[in-house]
C-alpha cells in the first residue's frame, strides 16, 4: 500500500492499440493494491493484475496528456492518456513498484482468499496425486521402483522427494550418477508406456568435459536400457543444438560419449536456449504490436523472429520420443543443460503424443504437475515472478502450451479441453493468484509453506471445466490412442488468440466453438426435458387408463404429486407456440449475448485497420 | 468426330496412378475426347475421371521402358501415372496436351455433356435482369432498365440489359460508351436499401493526354446524387497509374469537370501479376521439404496475402462510403472487368445479408461477374502451372473467393453457404462441364448459344440433394453490414485450396462432421420436445376436461 500515491485518476484516455487515429475511450483509472482498474464511460471495466504487468513506459508528454503504456505478460497491451503529468508519474511509479515484487510473501497469493476453509483449501492440493498417475502408468513394477535416494532432497535440491528409477540401479550407482550430472539432476522416470513396457527418462547434461566418464553414471543408463525388456538399445535425446553442447563441453560439461555408454543412441534435436526463445518471442511481440502492419511486414517479421521454427523444433523432438517409443519399442533419456527448461517441454509433449490421459482436462493438470512443476522447472524465474535477473525470465512454457494448442488445431477431437483452457494456464503462470506456480522447485515450495498459506489452481479450474471443453471431443474414441501429428512447415500458424487474445478488433466476429459449445448444453438439457416430458405422459396415460383410483391416489399426499406439481409450473413457463419456444432457448444462450455484443461493435466502429487505410486513401485524393 | 485423330493410344493396361491420400491403383487406362479415365475394374476402388480441360501442364519422365506422366491440374491436384511402354507413354502424352488445349470452345465438353438428373429448375434462367431489378425497384423510382445494349453494339463486354439512372436516355448512354473504355459507361452495380446510396461501376474515362470531357458522362453519374451530396470516385489504380494511362487514351475524373466527386486510388494489382503470385503461392505449398524459415519467406514472396488485403481494404473503403458516409460511389479501374468487380462484390457482400445467401451469392456472381462481363474464359485459361507466359490469365474469381473465405471465416454464422460451395465454384471456373463459365461475355455466350446447347451450373448446384452439400449448418440470417478486419493477423491463408492436396484434412472432416451432428442432433430434440410438449398439453386438457365436471 505504501507504493499507492494516487488511487484514482478522472479523464483518462484508453487508446485504441491498432488505431492511428487516436480513438480512445475515456474513463477512470483507480489503482488498488493487487489490480490497475480502468472504467470507461459505458461503464466496461478493465481489469489489470500488478502481476501481470511485464514493463510500463511513459512517453513523451503530447498535447493531450501523458502516455503510459503498459505491456503484460498476457499479451495484453494499454496505452492511457493520462491528463496530467504528476498523476501519470504517481501512477508510473507505483505500478513499477507494485509489478515488480523482492519476496514472495508480496504476491497476489498470499493475500488471495477464495473463501475456502483450510480442509477445502488441503483438498485442493491434493487433487493431483503424482503416486496415484505413477501408479495409474503401471510403476511400481517388476523394473522399476519408487528410490527413497532424494527423500530429503540430499541428492538433488531441485528434484521432487519421490523419484522413480530402475529397480536395479541401487543407491551408491544413483548417488555417483548424480555427482556426474549438471545440478544433480542423475536419470529418472518421466513416463511409462506399459504396453511397450518403454520409459521415457530424463535428467541434466553430463559433467563428461572433453574425457571424463563415470561409470555409476553408465550403469544408470545401462539399468535403465534393462529395463526396457523388449529392445535394448535406448535413445539418449540432447535436445540443444550441437554446437551449443559441444561448447559446454569446454566448461567441463557436455553429452554422451557413445563409446562409454552401451546400447545408447545418441541423438541431438536442436531446440535453442532460454535467452534465444526470449529474444525470438521479443521480437515476435514487436512485430504484431506495430500499428498498420503490411501483410509482407507480417510475414518477414514471423519469420525473423525464428518463433515458429522454435515451436517446430520443440513438435519435432516429441515426435522423435514418441515414435523411438511406439515404432521401436525403445526408451529413451532425455536431457538439455540443467533438464528444466527443453527437457520438460519435450518429455510432456512426448507423453501427450502417447497417453490420452494427458489430453483430459485432469490428466493435462497432472501433466503440468509431474514434468513441470515437480521436476523443477523454475516458473518464478522463467516468468519473472519476483523482481530478479531479467536474463532467466523466458516462455518456455508458453511453447509448450503453444505446441499443444497447434495440436488441437491438428487433431480437433483428441482433446478434451479447449483452447480457452490454455488461455487459462498461461494466465495463471503469470498471475501470482495461486500457489501452485510459485518457486522454483519443490523444495523451494515447501519452505514457503505455499499448501498452508495458498490455494491451489487446479480445483478451481476443474470446477469452472464447463468453460474448458472442447464440444467436439471424442473420449471414447481409441483411433487417438497416439497423435501423429504433421509437422510440415505450413501447419504452423500465427497463434492469434494467444498473443492478440485482448485485441478483439482482430478476432473473427462470430465463434464457432462458442456456438457449437452452447448448443451441446442445449442438447444434454432437451435431453432431460424428453426425459421428464415422457414420464409425465406416461404418469398423464396411466392416470387416464386407471381411471378414479388413479385420480384419488393423486390427490392424496403421495410421492408422485411433487413432481407433478413441478409437471405444472414445467407447463406454464414453457408452453409456447413451437417457434417462440426455439427462440427462447437460443436467445439465452451465451453465443447470442456474445454475438450481441459485437454487434454493437461493429454498429458504432469499423476495424481500425479499415479506417487507417481510409485515412491514407484520403489524402491521396 | 475430330477427338479420335488426337487419340492415338485409347486404352493401356497396367498402369499405376498415384495421387494424394489414396494408395496407388494399378488399372486400365482409357483417353475418350474430354475425359482421363483409369479404372482398376474392381468393384470397390474408386475411378479416376479427369477432364482433360483440368489439366494445367504435364511432364513426362522415362525410366528404361517405363514412362511416367506427371499431370498437374488446375484445381492444383498433382496426379502420377506410370504407364508401360515408351510409345504408349508417348502418345498419351501428346494426346492430353491437345486435348486439353483444344482452340474451339464448341468442342469444350459443355456442348458434349448430357445431364444425368432431371432438370426442375433451368439455371439459366434463375437470375434474370429484370428479376433483380425487381428487388430494388420497389425501393426507389430513380433508376430504369435500359435495352440500348440488346445488340451489343455500344458495349461488347455489357449485359444486353443494364440498370441506369432514370433521368439518362439511352442516346446519352451511347455517347457516354465513346467515353468510356470499352463502352463501358456507368451502370447501376448494387443500390443499398438503407440508405439509397448506390455503386455504380464502369471502365475509365478517356480523357487522354489533353483532358478530353463528356458532358454527359458528368450528367450520368450527377445524376445518382441527392442535392448537396458529395460522391466518391473509386479508383482501383494507383494515381500513378491512372496518370500513365492517359498517354493511351485513359486517364480518370478530373477534379474540375467532376466537382461533386471525391477520388480515391486504391491500388489493386492487375492480371500479370496476380498470375505470377499465384504461381509463387501454389509452388510454396507444394513444396513439403521448406523448413520454417524458407515456407514464411516463400509464402511472403508470393504477395497472394497481400493481394487479398488489398482486395478487402478497398472493398470496406467502398462499404463504409456508402454505409458509413452515406455517399454513392463509383468504382472504375482500367477496364473495369477485373479488380472492379472484386471490389462491387465483395462490397455486396459486406452489405447486403442477401448476397450471403446461396441464392444471392449466386444471383450476385451472375450479376456481378458473368453477365458484367469477367472474362472467364481468358483468365482461366491456365492455372497455378502454366509455363506458357500469356497474357490475359489471373487468377482474379479466385481472389474474390478468397476474400469471400476470409469474410465467411471472421462470420462464420452470417453465411448460407459453406468453404465447399466457393471450391466448388473455383473448380467450375476453371474446368466443367456445364456452361456457365465458358466465353469472355453475354455477347460471346449469345454467339455460342450456351442456353440451347449446355447445362447451367446452378441447374446441378440448386437441386436440393446438391445444396445440402453446400450449406452452412450454423446460418442464422444476420441483417447487419458485416466489417471484416484486414489485418495480416486476421488474414490466413486458404488452406482448403492451397494446401488441399498436401496435407490429409481427414480429422478435420471428421471434426466438421461432428459438428454437423450436433447441430442436426438438436433441431432433433427440439422438435422432438415440442412434439412430447404438445402431446402432454392435449393430455392436460383432456384430463382438465374430465375433472371438471
Amino acid at each position: 500500500m505504501e507504493h499507492i500515491r494516487t488511487t484514482k485518476v478522472e479523464q483518462v484516455k484508453l487508446l485504441d492499440r491498432f488505431s492511428t487515429s487516436n480513438k480512445s475511450l475515456t474513463g477512470t483509472l483507480y489503482l488498488t493494491a493487487t489490480h490497475l482498474l480502468f472504467i470507461d464511460s459505458h461503464q466496461k471495466e478493465t481489469w489489470i493484475l500488478h502481476h501481470h504487468i511485464a514493463s510500463v513506459e511513459k512517453l513523451a508528454l503530447t498535447t493531450s496528456g501523458c502516455p503510459l503504456v503498459i505491456q503484460c505478460k498476457n499479451f495484453r497491451t494499454v496505452h492511457f492518456i493520462v491528463p496530467r503529468e504528476r498523476d501519470c508519474h504517481d501512477i508510473y511509479n507505483s505500478l513499477l513498484q507494485l509489478s515488480k515484487q523482492a519476496k514472495y510473501e508480496d504476491l497476489y497469493a498470499f493475500s488471495y482468499n477464495p473463501k475456502q476453509n483450510d480442509s477445502e483449501r488441503l483438498q485442493g492440493w491434493q487433487l493431483i496425486d503424482l503416486a496415484e498417475e505413477y501408479k495409474r502408468m503401471g510403476v511400481p513394477n517388476s523394473h522399476w521402483q519408487l528410490s527413497d535416494a532424494n527423500r530429503d532432497y540430499k541428492i538433488c535440491e531441485t528434484y521432487p522427494r519421490e523419484l522413480y528409477v530402475p529397480r536395479i540401479a541401487s543407491k551408491p550407482i544413483i548417488v555417483g550418477s548424480s555427482k556426474f550430472r549438471s545440478k544433480g539432476r542423475f536419470p529418472v522416470l518421466s513416463y511409462y508406456h506399459q504396453d511397450k513396457e518403454a520409459a521415457i527418462c530424463r535428467c541434466s547434461q553430463p559433467l563428461s568435459g572433453f574425457s571424463a566418464r563415470c561409470l555409476e553414471d553408465e550403469h544408470l543408463l545401462q539399468a535403465i536400457s534393462k529395463a526396457n525388456p523388449v529392445n535394448r538399445y535406448m535413445y539418449v535425446v540432447d535436445t540443444r543444438p550441437k554446437l551449443n553442447a559441444m561448447a559446454n563441453r569446454a566448461a567441463g560439461k557436455g553429452y554422451e560419449n557413445e563409446d562409454n555408454y552401451s546400447n545408447i543412441r545418441f541423438q541431438f534435436v536442436g531446440i535453442e536456449n532460454i535467452h534465444v526463445m526470449r529474444s525470438s518471442l521479443q521480437k515476435l511481440l514487436e512485430v504484431n504490436g506495430t500499428k498498420g502492419l503490411s501483410v509482407n511486414d507480417f510475414y518477414s517479421g514471423l519469420e525473423s523472429s525464428g518463433w515458429l521454427r522454435h515451436i517446430k523444433a520443440v513438435m519435432d523432438a516429441a515426435i522423435f520420443l514418441a515414435k523411438a517409443i511406439t515404432v521401436e519399442n525403445a526408451s529413451v533419456l532425455v536431457h538439455c543443460s540443467d533438464g528444466w527448461d527443453r527437457t520438460s517441454q519435450v518429455c510432456s509433449l512426448g507423453s501427450l503424443l502417447l497417453d490420452s490421459y494427458y489430453r483430459t482436462i485432469k490428466g493435462f493438470m497432472v501433466l503440468i504437475e509431474k514434468d513441470w512443476i515437480s521436476f523443477g522447472h523454475k516458473f518464478s524465474e522463467r516468468c519473472g515472478h519476483l523482481d530478479g535477473d531479467p536474463k532467466e525470465v523466458s516462455p518456455v512454457f508458453t511453447q509448450f502450451l503453444e505446441c499443444v494448442w497447434h495440436l488441437t488445431e491438428q487433431f480437433p477431437q483428441a482433446f478434451e479441453f479447449s483452447e480457452a483452457f490454455l488461455l487459462q494456464i498461461h494466465e495463471h503462470i503469470h498471475s501470482c493468484q495461486f500457489g501452485n506456480f510459485l518457486g522454483n522447485c519443490q523444495k523451494e515450495r515447501e519452505e514457503l509453506k505455499l499448501k498452508e498459506k495458498t490455494y491451489s489452481l487446479w480445483p478451481f479450474l476443474l470446477e469452472d471445466q464447463k468453460k474448458y471443453l472442447n464440444p467436439l471431443y471424442s473420449s471414447t474414441s481409441h483411433r487417438f490412442t497416439v497423435l501423429e501429428p504433421n509437422t510440415i512447415s505450413f501447419n504452423f500458424k500465427f497463434w492469434r488468440n494467444m498473443y492478440h487474445q485482448f485485441d478483439r478488433t482482430l478476432h473473427p466476429r462470430q465463434s464457432v466453438f462458442n456456438m457449437i459449445m452452447n448448443m451441446n448444453e442445449q442438447n444434454k438439457q432437451l435431453e432431460k426435458d424428453i426425459k421428464d416430458l415422457e414420464s409425465k405422459i406416461k404418469q398423464r396415460k396411466n392416470k387416464q387408463t386407471d381411471g378414479i383410483l388413479t385420480k384419488e391416489l393423486l390427490h392424496s399426499v403421495h410421492p408422485e404429486s411433487p413432481t407433478l406439481k413441478t409437471s405444472l409450473c414445467f407447463k406454464e413457463q414453457t408452453l409456447l407456440p413451437v417457434n417462440d419456444a426455439l427462440r427462447t432457448i437460443e436467445g439465452s444462450s451465451l453465443a447470442d449475448n456474445r454475438y450481441s455484443e459485437y454487434a454493437e461493435e461493429f454498429s458504432k466502429s469499423e476495424p481500425a485497420v479499415v479506417s487507417l487505410e481510409y485515412g491514407v486513401a484520403r489524402m491521396t485524393c | 468426330m475430330e477427338f479420335a485423330e488426337l487419340i492415338k493410344t485409347p486404352r493401356v493396361d497396367n498402369v499405376v496412378l498415384h495421387r494424394p491420400f489414396y494408395p496407388a491403383v494399378e488399372g486400365t487406362l482409357c483417353l475418350t475426347g474430354h475425359h482421363l479415365i483409369l479404372s482398376s475394374r474392381q468393384d470397390n476402388t474408386e475411378e479416376l475421371w479427369l477432364l482433360h480441360s483440368n489439366i494445367d501442364a504435364i511432364d513426362k519422365r522415362f525410366v528404361g521402358s517405363l514412362g511416367t506422366i506427371i499431370i498437374k491440374c488446375k484445381d492444383f491436384r498433382i496426379i502420377q501415372l506410370d504407364i508401360p511402354g515408351m510409345e504408349e507413354c508417348l502418345n498419351i502424352a501428346s494426346s492430353i496436351e491437345a486435348l486439353s488445349t483444344l482452340d474451339s470452345i464448341t468442342l469444350m465438353y459443355p456442348f458434349f455433356y448430357r445431364p444425368m438428373f432431371e432438370v426442375i429448375e433451368d439455371g439459366w434462367h434463375s437470375f434474370l435482369p429484370e428479376q433483380e431489378f425487381e428487388l430494388y425497384s420497389s425501393a426507389t423510382s430513380e433508376w430504369r432498365l435500359s435495352y440500348v445494349n440488346t445488340e451489343f453494339a455500344v458495349c461488347p463486354s455489357y449485359p444486353p440489359i443494364v440498370t441506369v439512372p432514370k433521368s439518362i436516355d439511352d442516346e446519352a448512354l451511347r455517347k457516354v460508351a465513346t467515353f468510356r473504355h470499352g463502352g463501358r459507361f456507368p451502370v447501376l452495380s448494387y443500390y443499398h436499401k438503407k440508405n439509397g446510396m448506390v455503386i455504380m461501376r464502369s471502365g475509365q474515362p478517356l480523357t487522354g493526354t489533353n483532358g478530353r470531357r463528356c458532358k454527359e458522362d458528368e450528367k450520368l453519374i450527377n445524376a445518382t446524387l441527392r442535392a448537396g451530396k458529395r460522391g466518391y470516385i473509386i479508383d482501383t489504380r494507383s494515381l500513378n497509374v491512372a496518370q500513365q494511362a492517359r498517354a493511351k487514351g485513359g486517364g480518370f475524373e478530373q477534379e474540375a469537370h467532376y466537382p461533386q466527386w471525391r477520388r480515391i486510388h486504391k491500388s489493386i494489382e492487375r492480371y500479370h501479376t496476380l498470375q505470377e503470385s499465384l504461381i509463387k503461392l501454389v509452388e510454396a505449398c507444394n513444396d513439403q521439404t521448406h523448413n520454417m524459415d524458407r515456407w514464411l519467406s516463400k509464402l511472403e514472396a508470393s504477395n497472394w496475402l497481400t493481394h487479398i488485403k488489398e482486395i478487402l481494404t478497398a472493398a470496406c473503403l467502398a462499404a463504409q462510403c456508402i454505409d458509413r458516409e452515406g455517399a454513392s460511389i463509383l468504382i472504375h479501374g482500367t477496364e473495369g472487368t477485373d479488380s472492379t468487380l472484386q471490389v462491387t462484390s465483395l462490397a455486396q457482400i459486406i452489405l447486403e445479408p442477401r448476397s450471403r445467401t446461396i441464392r444471392g451469392f449466386e444471383a450476385l456472381i451472375e450479376r456481378e461477374w458473368l453477365q458484367a462481363g469477367h472474362p472467364f474464359q481468358q483468365r482461366c485459361a491456365q492455372s497455378a502451372y502454366c509455363n506458357t507466359k500469356q497474357k490475359w490469365e489471373a487468377p482474379v474469381f479466385l481472389l474474390f473467393l478468397d476474400c469471400v473465405w476470409q469474410i465467411l471465416r471472421q462470420f462464420p454464422c452470417s453465411f448460407e453457404f459453406n468453404e465447399n460451395f466457393l471450391i466448388m465454384l473455383f473448380e467450375h471456373a476453371y474446368a466443367s462441364q456445364f456452361g456457365t463459365f465458358l466465353g469472355n461475355n453475354e455477347s460471346e455466350r449469345c454467339k455460342l448459344k450456351l442456353q440451347q446447347k449446355t447445362m447451367s451450373l446452378w441447374s446441378w448446384v440448386n437441386q436440393p440433394g446438391e445444396l445440402s452439400k453446400f450449406t452452412n449448418p450454423l446460418f442464422e440470417a444476420n441483417n447487419l453490414v458485416i466489417w471484416p478486419s484486414v489485418a495480416p493477423q486476421s488474414l490466413p491463408l486458404w488452406e482448403g485450396i492451397f494446401l488441399r492436396w498436401n496435407r490429409s484434412s481427414k480429422y478435420l472432416d471428421e471434426a466438421y462432421e461432428e459438428m454437423v451432428n450436433i447441430i442436426e442432433y438438436n433441431k432433433e430434440l427440439q422438435a422432438k420436445v415440442n412434439i412430447l410438449r404438445r402431446q402432454l398439453a392435449e393430455l392436460e386438457t383432456e384430463d382438465g376436461m374430465q375433472e371438471s365436471p
